[in-house]
């Protein structure tokens, strides 16, 4: 395990932001912190990377107990949200800086710096300031700037948040490859769960300064610890008293089924290449999505009987128990 | 560089900028020409005039004039106190502004507005002041008057405000993550203030040495009373030119006046000269 937290906790006056939390890392993967704002996310990276210190509770580092080293010491490579570009250096300048604290020749700079400016596609802007670049641009010379010093570990807090939602997944994509290339433990803060289920290998859900569930993207799409965790990561709808996605639930127009239950169509919406309806049953409103070809071989009209079941396959139901792998 | 291949898949080359002079509209000609006259009126033609005036007996009574002991000595004395007076300035004026703005400690509103009596005092009550706490019956014990520091520290009163307050607000919007993503790449706390923080301020720093040192040469009120205006020992160059007029030398105070006016330009050129390099060089 790259990185070892067990039992931190935090709290900003009488604010909890990190309730005793434990979570192992491991070695050259990209895992995701995935929770709402204010849940303690931000808050435990930094705690990793020294630039917050925790009231209780250890942190280790590839073995080093870090718990008490200062932020210089600790090697990581931090990215923050708002870039945090040195204004007044060219982009070059920006990426040698750990290597000029390092006090490395020369020489080995200028090609350490060259080399990376190539990784993140911004050899051609490198005597450019960083006023002159875009956001995405300047989120990609701060990349570079933390893996410059070949950080044991890179943590990115939010690094997408600031940039518009076309650029957003165009680095997205990047961040992966780039990751798939440089292997280094990377952990990253976002609260877009589709972000999270993209990237990741794994994910860490944390809500109000507690680990929710620990998991891959499949596990925990598939298999929630909790209505949180599935609330979370994706659209839910309550049949009965249970919560289920609306993609895993299946309308029949034919007669009984025995887990079915009779309900009424009362909206049909539709979404690019999903049709969403909206289904009464008694006094419930069941949300249902169906492709486009399932909804027209139906031949469903607003106001169409139906029968509504949840998909006999399906796995991720909460509020009917099932047993969750080791979480 | 690269402006003159620009593709447009590539935003961002296009954000130098474009220095392309546009023909003036009716308003903003208007607002050039009313900009340009009040200018002139304040500044442009009453500076010429003491130029002028300083010129009028030909080189020699210039010369003359600036050479005279008594006035070199002058000269001299508020030049180099000025100049002292802008270093102390700009290491207390910076550490004032850092408190001001990083520390939190009881009696923080009180100084922020106490930080700014200098500018709003009377120059000669603050040189009553001056002369009650640091002249012949000085409660502190300390009796400076007719002394050179008594200049120095008039000076250093009138001018506390200046490098504060040009530092402050920009030290108030500095990005603290930028000073720890420093950290995070190993820089020590003196490295971070030195190759982030400090060049971010030496703009802000230089505007408020400049102000400083132009405040301190130009200074009367406040030392007048203390300093004792001692010919050739505590004598400033303001009260050089006030006696000069007063025995009707015009042209002595003109030159003198001239004389400042030269090293005032070529101090605030010199600023600007060394914050600009000190930026470039991070």
């Amino acid at each position: 395990m790259s990185i070892e937290i067990v039992n931190v906790s935090k709290r900003f006056g009488d604010f909890v932001a990190l309730d005793s939390v434990s979570v192992s890392i491991p070695s050259g993967q990209l895992t995701a912190l995935l929770g709402p704002s204010g849940g303690g996310k931000s808050t435990l990276l930094r705690i990793i990377a020294g630039l917050e210190t925790a009231d209780s509770g250890r942190i280790e580092i590839e073995g080093v107990d870090a718990t008490k080293l200062s932020p210089q010491k600790r090697n990581v490579g931090f990215v923050f949200q708002h870039y945090a570009a040195f204004k007044h250096l060219s982009v070059a300048r920006n990426v040698a800086f750990g290597l000029e604290i390092r006090k490395r020749p020369k020489d080995e700079i200028r090609e350490r710096v060259h080399e990376l400016l190539n990784l993140v596609h911004l050899s051609q802007f490198a005597d450019r300031l960083p006023s002159q670049l875009s956001g995405g641009q300047r989120q990609r010379m701060a990349l570079a700037r933390a893996l410059a010093v070949q950080p044991t570990v890179l943590l990115l807090d939010e690094p997408f948040g600031a940039l518009d939602a076309k650029v957003r997944k165009e680095l997205r994509d990047w961040l992966r490859r780039l990751h798939d290339e440089v292997h280094v433990t990377t952990v990253f803060v976002t609260h877009d769960q589709e972000e999270a289920l993209e990237v990741a290998d794994e994910i860490v859900v944390i809500n109000e300064g507690r680990v929710e569930q620990i998991g891959s993207p499949d596990e925990l799409y598939d298999s929630p610890a909790n209505d949180f965790v599935m609330r979370f990561l994706g659209p839910v709808t309550e049949l009965g008293d249970r919560l289920v996605r609306p993609h895993d639930l299946q309308l029949l127009t034919g007669g009984g089924e025995p887990d079915a239950v009779p309900g009424r169509i009362t909206r049909i919406t539709r979404v690019g290449f999903e049709i969403r309806v909206v289904v009464a049953v008694g006094e419930q409103l069941v949300t249902v999505t169906l492709t486009r070809n399932e909804f027209l071989s139906l031949g469903l009209q607003v106001g169409s009987e139906v029968q509504v079941r949840i998909a006999p396959e399906v796995g991720a139901v909460v509020g009917q128990p099932r047993l969750l792998g080791a979480v | 560089m690269t402006s003159t291949t620009l593709t447009p898949d590539r935003p961002a080359t296009s954000r130098r900028p474009v220095r392309v002079g546009r023909p003036l509209t009716r308003v903003s000609g208007l607002g050039l020409g009313v900009a340009m006259m009040w200018f002139s009126l304040l500044v442009l033609i009453p500076l010429a005039a003491v130029v002028v005036t300083a010129s009028a007996g030909g080189w020699s009574t210039f010369w003359q004039a600036v050479t005279n002991e008594q006035t070199a000595a002058a000269i001299e004395l508020t030049v180099g106190t000025a100049f002292a007076v802008t270093l102390v300035n700009i290491v207390m004026g910076t550490m004032i502004a850092w408190v001001l703005v990083r520390d939190r400690f009881f009696g923080k509103r009180a100084l922020e507005v106490l930080i700014d009596i200098p500018f709003a005092l009377p120059t000669i009550v603050a040189g009553l002041v001056l002369l009650s706490l640091y002249g012949r019956n000085s409660p502190l014990g300390v009796d400076i008057a007719n002394t050179r520091p008594a200049v120095f520290l008039a000076f250093l009163f009138v001018t506390l405000p200046f490098v504060v307050r040009t530092v402050q607000p920009v030290l108030a919007e500095l990005e603290r993550d930028v000073e720890e993503a420093a950290m995070s790449l190993g820089a020590s706390r003196f490295t971070v203030f030195r190759r982030i923080i400090l060049p971010s301020l030496t703009p802000a720093i230089a505007a408020g040495a400049a102000l400083s040192f132009a405040r301190g040469v130009s200074e009367y009120g406040s030392l007048v009373l203390l300093s004792g205006n001692l010919p050739m020992k505590t004598e400033v160059t303001s009260v050089r030119i006030l006696s000069s007029i007063e025995n009707d030398n015009l042209d002595s105070a003109a030159a003198v006046a001239t004389i400042l006016l030269a090293i005032s330009f070529a101090v605030i050129v010199l600023l600007d000269v060394i914050q600009r390099r000190m930026v470039r060089r991070g």
